[in-house]
């Protein structure tokens, strides 16, 4: 059986430089994945600040051992979110295409797609691979049965779950941040840096509901996928993304290999999950085609 | 080549909903230079129950309209379900045979298949697939011959403005009627609450899964059990959108993401068709053949006076005036200070 591998997916959070490097060079040393994406894929806004780190955090995960994808912008509005997808379409290394507009460009190298991209089905799938797709992680809300169906119709495609984190619900063209600290999204201050995991949105009586960051809105819960190897075999899925929070994620990335190792069985993980500082409660309804906020066992 | 569409003399051409065929026949009436519908199953954005057309009524719809020079556009704008693609794939088949005039479609099956199989047929982008810049929509221009894209309700004039000028295919605008203040086609909050949502199964905050609770002197409107929006005894109580709740955060409870607010762009039609907009699309294909010969008939009239050379002003404002009571309206990202 082939080795189901692991991938920390791309930040969605506005951490600083000096947080960006700490955060990936621990990566790069520690942490068992197989793949890193980076990049910013939320604000264009962000660019000029973490932009900066990039180079040497691609360098130092390249010296880790670790494969490095740069993703692309989810929702590109502006011309320098537009020549952010051109430049790094030409790049050697690989890209994760999130929107339309970086598939036009990187068609014919090979990319990977990522969440923001709407692949619903085998025939849209490929559409894709004859333009050069080698992995996809679908939308979160698809469920795990149309994941097998497209990974069945697909068999030189890589498919990657999103197993670990918020999950990505949503993107708009407005600021919740800049609009929840009553500004507006050209006047921002950056107010997203406040909220290392997103800023949490609950309902009038407390629940915990959702997340937002800047003009992302994510879970409030943290979507954990715990099938073991030989269940994500079954069902055609060859890589787990991991998608990073202010947490140890070297740690999530442990105890998640060591699952896929079997080392520790599915409740092992979720206990070792739970006894972190997780920004939410675990969640798996998704991939049973429930509502995405529920624990599918319960 | 697919086609132009015939039988609009005006400079924009005005799209208004049908979702039924006694809907279809109002608009029509009503002055719309196109309709847009979809098919009674998950293969269209509004798959309510008691709306949408069967293959028939598509059919008699299309001849009613194109007796009165209306063009047809239906909509096929849901994502595939994996394994059942056959379904979406049929819907585009009995558009073709009905002879409608284009269709509208987002997922890359659906425009794969209808630019293989029907070439003759106009297709349009859907809003769900979020086009907005000029490299995505020339690729989908190129790759699939799509002649028209809906535009996704992020822009603003400035911007439709430049982006008319990078690409080659008509634009189309939302003016009036619900607003999504998420990017169209991108958005699982529904799902996420209900696991139903507008790209799995073409609803979004569906009805059956709304409940109002009273609890002291509260009622509650409430989405899959979440708590959307409180109201006070006498107040009115709004339907549970998720995106228009009332929500705490940052220490503030507020209408975080929207206020229960509707669209009108009706003044900046102007502006909109200095930008370069081909059509203006009104929302509403679950409303009504009253409301639906009320809009159509005021913004037919107010492209009309803009044709003529007026500038429509005292159009907009007898519309704005007519439309307004009871509810909230935004020009939503069309001015920037939306964001």
């Amino acid at each position: 059986m082939q080795k189901i591998e692991l991938a920390l997916g791309p930040s969605f959070f506005n951490w600083s430089v000096d947080y960006l490097h700490d955060f990936y060079a621990r990566i790069a040393d520690e942490a068992p994945v197989e793949r890193v994406y980076i990049g910013e894929v939320i604000c264009g806004k962000r660019m000029p600040f973490n932009d900066k780190a990039w180079p040497q955090v691609i360098e130092r995960l390249e010296r880790g051992g670790k494969q490095v994808v740069f993703s692309t912008i989810a929702l590109p509005v502006t011309k320098r979110d537009r020549v952010s997808i051109h430049d790094l379409c030409e790049l050697d290394m690989l890209v994760e295409v999130n929107d339309m507009a970086a598939l036009a460009q990187r068609a014919g190298k090979p990319f990977a797609v990522g969440p923001f991209f709407n692949v619903y089905n085998e025939g849209a799938a490929q559409a894709l691979i004859e333009r050069g797709m080698e992995t996809l992680c679908p939308p979160v809300e698809l469920p795990l049965a149309s994941v097998a169906t497209i990974a069945k119709a697909c068999p030189d495609l890589t498919m990657e779950m999103f197993a670990f984190g918020r999950l990505p619900l949503a993107v708009s063209g407005r600021c919740y941040h800049a609009r929840a600290h009553k500004l507006h999204k050209d006047s921002c201050q950056f107010v997203c840096d406040k909220d290392l995991d997103g800023m949490d949105v609950d309902t009038l009586d407390n629940q915990q509901f959702l997340a937002a960051n800047g003009i992302q809105t994510l879970s409030h819960s943290v979507q954990a996928l715990t099938l073991s190897a030989e269940e994500w075999h079954a069902q055609g899925i060859g890589r787990l993304r991991l998608s990073p929070h202010d947490i140890d994620m070297v740690q999530v990335a442990r105890d998640y290999r060591a699952l896929l190792d079997g080392e520790i069985d599915s409740s092992e993980l979720e206990a070792r999950l739970k006894a972190m500082p997780l920004p939410g409660a675990l969640a798996n309804g998704y991939i049973a085609g429930k509502p995405g906020h529920v624990w599918a066992a319960d | 080549m697919a086609s132009n569409l015939t039988n609009i003399p005006q400079s924009m051409e005005l799209v208004c909903p049908a979702g039924t065929p006694a809907a279809l026949k109002a608009a029509v009436d009503a002055g719309a230079h196109s309709v847009y519908c979809g098919f009674r199953n998950e293969t269209n954005a509004r798959n309510f129950p008691g709306l949408n057309f069967s293959v028939k009524e598509l059919r008699d719809g299309v001849r009613y309209a194109h007796q009165r020079g209306t063009n047809v556009l239906v909509a096929v704008n849901t994502f595939a379900r994996a394994g059942d693609v056959g379904i979406w794939t049929k819907a585009v088949d009995d558009i073709a045979a009905c002879g409608a005039d284009a269709i509208i479609a987002a997922d890359l099956a659906v425009l794969d298949y209808a630019h293989k199989n029907h070439p003759q047929v106009r297709l349009h982008l859907s809003v769900q697939a979020a086009a907005a810049t000029p490299e995505a929509i020339n690729f989908y221009a190129q790759t699939f011959g799509v002649q028209r894209v809906v535009l996704p309700r992020v822009m603003s004039v400035e911007e439709i403005e430049k982006l008319n000028k990078e690409i080659s295919v008509e634009t189309e605008v939302f003016v009036f009627g619900g607003l999504c203040v998420m990017t169209e086609g991108r958005c699982a909050l529904s799902s996420y609450a209900t696991g139903k949502s507008p790209n799995l199964t073409g609803v979004c905050s569906p009805p059956g899964d709304v409940s109002y609770d009273e609890e002291g002197d509260k009622l509650y409107a409430r989405l899959g059990g979440f708590t959307i929006d409180g109201f006070e005894a006498g107040e009115n109580a709004g339907y549970p959108t998720l995106c228009k709740g009332r929500f705490n955060a940052n220490d503030e409870t507020s209408y975080l993401f929207e206020d229960p607010v509707s669209l009108n762009a009706a003044a900046l039609l102007p502006r909109l068709r200095a930008a370069g907009v081909t059509a203006l699309k009104i929302e509403g294909r679950q409303r009504g053949k009253a409301y639906i010969s009320q809009v159509v008939k005021a913004f037919r009239q107010a492209v009309d006076v803009l044709d003529a050379g007026g500038n429509a002003e005292a159009e907009v404002s007898a519309m704005l005036n007519a439309m307004t009571e009871g509810g909230r309206e935004t020009t939503g990202a069309y001015k920037k200070i939306w964001r």
